[in-house]
């Protein structure tokens, strides 16, 4: 989790990604952001996330879109 | 329940409010023809007489220029009123005969030929001219099917502030004055008054004409007029008017000639007749010969009233009441009229 | 059929009583019946192209579900008896043929899309190339033909993406493919919620049928009052490019940002109104756009429902594919910021140029995409370069006046880029565009110059009339959704706005045979 926080304050310093709830609802994760973010994730938890996976409700706290990360993993075994 | 009738009332009070503003809006924003474009004003005027007519004339400008009711009835005693307007075409004349006949029967009916030439609906401002004054009607709504151009529609005749609701932007002075009243006549029983002399200075080159015969729907038409007439009893006569432009071709004249010969009917080319009338073309147009002026149109009064007289025995209605009191009203108002324009002129 | 029609109204109150009166049950057939009638309307062909679209989603889809099924079945059935390698090669055995369905289905249906927008240009660029008879001149784009492909091409992938099950009834995708506001200007739908929605039942609501005609009434205001008045000018002054440069083309630039926002959130308020009286929601398309402080934003709040699609559609596949991953690690020998930019840059760059040819065949388009394109992502890169000014004057930043400023800044900068959108060619486009840096005229725009568009000066008063009405009720929409604080105040309050509105198209639209004021002009004899 804290891997991954950190890979969003990279994004956006400025946010507070372990209280948000709302990134994609209230554009704070714009598509731009959200491309990054998977390709760091890939780099950083070996993790692919498929194209259908891309939705609002995933990305729009850091908890959502580690619970996504982890299912994902979990799946490829 | 309380609540919902008195929402109703509202709903209902807010609606009437909405069409009497509407149409108000609409009386204010159509155009008045009034002061301007005033051959609009002549088929609303119709409505307005309260005497029958012996004889009306149907047709386009060449009747409303150049026929005198008011010299019939000063000469001969014949009452007559003229349902003409601007380029009105076949059908329009047709149907506005066909109005007329509803309240009336005149004993004659005479139809100018020259918008024979027009086959297919022509302008949409002309219609308008025409059109705007009927009174609701059948014949109105046939007039309109009748008349209306490839992007005219039906709706904008019905409600006619979908036609001029931008006119808003262009109000004159006239359309307030005229807003709620259609003002003063600005006809003679139809007959529009002109007194300038403009000499016809060339005789017209007409342009080579494409079809030699007058198109099949105009003439479709004109059985259709001839057929109204006949089964109401009334003489249809067909007159060419003497105005001189625009060219009535020969062609054309043998059309017509062969329509009065097959339906019984007179046909009077009075260009031809024009030496014996006493047309003359220097002092009797006011407009190179399109139109006559007023001392035309009463000299061609004088000649045509004695032709009806002496073919249809129509009655002299002088010293007759009604008719007396109607006419030296408008006789009155005809020669101030008449000063009024000349020294306009002048 | 346009919405500013008499044949459009006529449908709409010939529809909506019918729609309520006959059992709930068959509801949703007489809207399709409806919309079959109203797609005829429009021409035989084009009811034969959605036909085949309407097929073959609704082929591939239920082919996709089998598929599916089998899959499960299959690999369940091969989990005692095979290794997993074995099962992974059952398993892909299953997606191949899937994709090849998809393909298929693709190639049909964006085919068509192609082939009638693009056929015309095929053609002539042949007859240049080959001297061939140019072929495709009559080709025409069939009504809402942009939108339901791309509507039903959207349900066609979340089919095949499992997100959502394929739907039995032909019918039902039938009525989803034709539901007939939105063939006009769209949106862009999805299949889960008006898909759905079309086929529920609804009863009649008086308070809801007055909310849509209040916002019906207020699409065609925009739409006749503003849009259609402004039309005229804008179309003067891009007919003749030579004519008119240097201030005018700010003229014009900002007659078309009013011009084509009146007109086209007019007609998706008159689309989601006439959906509301029905009962079905629409996706809103516009979130007051004007008040984005950079396009990137502008583009998430205008025709939000074409750039969703892309996004799902188009750019997350694409950036997530596998051959962008591997494009993606064989540049990091350049640094990890450059290998991290590759997908974003190049999903950026086909997603806008896509953008672009999907708003029209001409190159304009293409290059208006792609400098759209090009903005969002410099504008991406100078991003730790506004945080350090930010940083720097933050009493400035955060004040309305810079908000303003950067509001302004973004509409004239979409409104510069759209020039693209209004101009034959890219050169006259660009040569109009420096015009206005080199060309200083404002003397002639104001002594005759704007008034020679067609316009006169109390078309532009009305005009800026209507464009001060729709800013009005932006700023007052912040705090709050206007037409429920109208109907809050009665029904009577509601039905005298309704009216008002009515009444002040009927006078001031511009439409009917008066349009243009001079074919009244009739000289006497």
């Amino acid at each position: 989790m804290e891997q991954l926080l950190d890979i969003l304050r990279e994004l956006h310093p400025e946010t507070d990604f372990e209280k948000e709830t709302s990134l994609i609802d209230d554009g704070i994760l714009a598509s731009f952001d959200i491309v990054m973010l998977i390709t760091r994730i890939e780099e950083e938890f070996d993790v692919v996330i498929p194209a259908k996976e891309i939705v609002p409700n995933n990305f729009n706290s850091a908890k959502a879109l580690y619970a996504l990360i982890k299912k994902i993993g979990e799946q490829d075994d | 329940m309380k609540r919902t009738s008195k929402t109703v009332i509202g709903v209902i009070l807010a609606c009437i409010v909405f069409v009497g503003a509407l149409i108000l809006v609409s009386r204010l924003l159509r155009p008045k023809y009034h002061d301007t474009l005033i051959e609009g004003h002549l088929a609303g005027e119709y409505y307005r007489e309260t005497i029958s007519h012996d004889v009306l004339f149907v047709g386009d400008c060449e009747v409303f220029s150049n026929f005198s009711p008011v010299t019939l009835f000063d000469e001969y005693g014949i009452t007559s009123y003229i349902r003409g307007s601007a380029q009105q075409l076949v059908w329009q004349s047709y149907y506005l005969l066909e109005d007329a006949l509803k309240t009336e029967t005149p004993k004659v009916v005479v139809y100018n030929v020259l918008a024979l030439k027009y086959g297919v609906p022509q302008s949409e401002a002309y219609n308008r001219i025409t059109l705007d004054g009927m009174r609701w009607g059948s014949a109105k709504v046939g007039a309109i099917r009748a008349s209306m151009t490839e992007d005219e529609d039906f709706m904008s005749y019905a409600f006619p502030l979908l036609r001029y609701h931008d006119r808003i932007l262009s109000l004159t002075e006239e359309d307030w004055r005229y807003w709620l009243n259609d003002g003063a006549p600005v006809s003679f029983k139809g007959y529009l008054m002109r007194t300038e002399v403009r000499p016809a200075t060339e005789t017209p080159v007409p342009p080579v004409l494409k079809d030699k015969h007058l198109p099949k729907e105009s003439m479709e038409w004109l059985s259709r007029m001839a057929a109204l007439c006949e089964e109401k009893g009334i003489a249809l006569v067909l007159i060419k008017s003497p105005s001189i432009e625009p060219y009535w071709y020969p062609e054309w004249d043998a059309d017509v000639e062969a329509f009065a010969k097959s339906h019984g009917l007179r046909y009077d080319n009075m260009i031809a007749e024009n030496g014996e009338i006493g047309i003359d073309m220097q002092t009797d147009t006011c407009d190179m010969g399109q139109h006559l002026n007023v001392y035309g149109a009463e000299k061609l009064s004088r000649w045509f009233g004695a032709v009806l007289k002496e073919e249809y025995g129509l009655t002299d209605h002088r010293g007759e009441a009604p008719y007396e009191a109607d006419y030296a009203a408008l006789s009155e108002r005809y020669e101030q009229e008449k000063l009024r324009l000349r020294s306009e002129d002048n | 059929m346009l919405f500013a029609s008499w044949a459009f109204l006529l449908f709409l109150a010939v529809l909506v009583p019918v729609y309520f009166l006959v059992p709930k049950r068959i509801q949703w057939t007489v809207l399709l019946a409806f919309n079959a009638v109203f797609v005829v309307y429009a021409g035989w062909i084009g009811a034969i192209f959605m036909a085949v679209t309407v097929a073959t989603v609704y082929g591939a889809t239920r082919l996709f579900d089998a598929s599916f099924t089998r899959q499960k079945e299959t690999l369940a059935a091969m989990k005692a008896t095979h290794t997993k390698e074995e099962r992974k090669r059952a398993r892909l055995g299953f997606e191949k043929r899937r994709r090849l369905v998809l393909i298929l289905t693709l190639l049909v249906n964006f085919g068509i899309l192609f082939a009638l927008k693009y056929g015309a240009l095929i053609g002539r660029l042949s007859a240049g190339l080959f001297g061939v008879e140019p072929f495709g001149q009559n080709l025409a784009l069939t009504m809402g033909i942009s939108f339901y492909t791309f509507s039903t091409v959207g349900y066609l992938l979340d089919v095949y993406r499992e997100s959502i099950p394929a739907e039995r009834n032909p019918l039902k995708l039938a009525l989803f493919t034709s539901f007939f506001p939105l063939l006009v200007q769209g949106p862009i739908t999805r299949f889960e919620t008006v898909g759905k929605a079309l086929t529920e039942a609804h009863a009649f609501d008086g308070k809801r049928f007055l909310s849509a005609s209040l916002r019906i009434a207020w699409g065609y205001w925009k739409k006749l009052i503003v849009a259609d008045r402004l039309l005229v000018a804008v179309k003067a002054l891009c007919a003749r490019p030579n004519v008119y440069r240097g201030d005018f083309v700010l003229v014009e630039m900002l007659l078309y940002a009013a011009c084509l926002y009146a007109d086209f959130t007019g007609g998706i308020d008159i689309t989601i109104g006439v959906g509301e009286m029905l009962g079905v929601t629409v996706e809103e398309n516009f979130f007051r756009p004007y008040f984005s402080k950079s396009i990137a934003e502008y583009w998430r709040r205008w025709h939000i429902t074409l750039g969703e699609w892309f996004k799902r559609y188009v750019y997350y596949p694409l950036s997530v594919s596998k051959p962008m991953r591997s494009l993606s690690k064989s540049t990091r020998r350049f640094g990890a910021g450059v290998s991290r930019r590759v997908p974003v840059y190049l999903a950026t760059v086909l997603v806008w140029a896509l953008t672009g040819i999907w708003h029209g065949s001409n190159l304009t388009f293409l290059v208006w995409g792609l400098l759209n394109g090009v903005v969002i992502l410099l504008s991406e890169e100078l991003k730790p370069l506004y945080a350090r000014f930010h940083a720097r004057f933050p009493r400035l930043t955060e004040s309305a006046f810079y908000r303003g400023f950067t509001v302004i800044r973004t509409v004239l900068l979409l409104s510069s880029l759209r020039i693209l959108d209004c101009y034959p060619t890219v050169g006259e486009a660009f040569s109009s565009f420096f015009s206005m840096f080199t060309t200083w005229n404002w003397g002639a725009v104001f002594r005759g110059g704007i008034q020679s568009l067609g316009l006169s000066y109390a078309d532009y008063a009305i005009a800026f009339v209507g464009v001060i009405a729709m800013f009005t009720l932006s700023m007052v929409q912040r705090k709050g959704a206007i037409r429920t604080r109208i109907l809050k105040r009665g029904t009577v309050f509601s039905v005298c706005a309704l009216l008002v509105l009515i009444g002040t198209i009927l006078i001031f639209g511009r439409y009917g045979f008066g349009f243009d004021a001079s074919q009244f002009i009739y000289n006497r004899f």
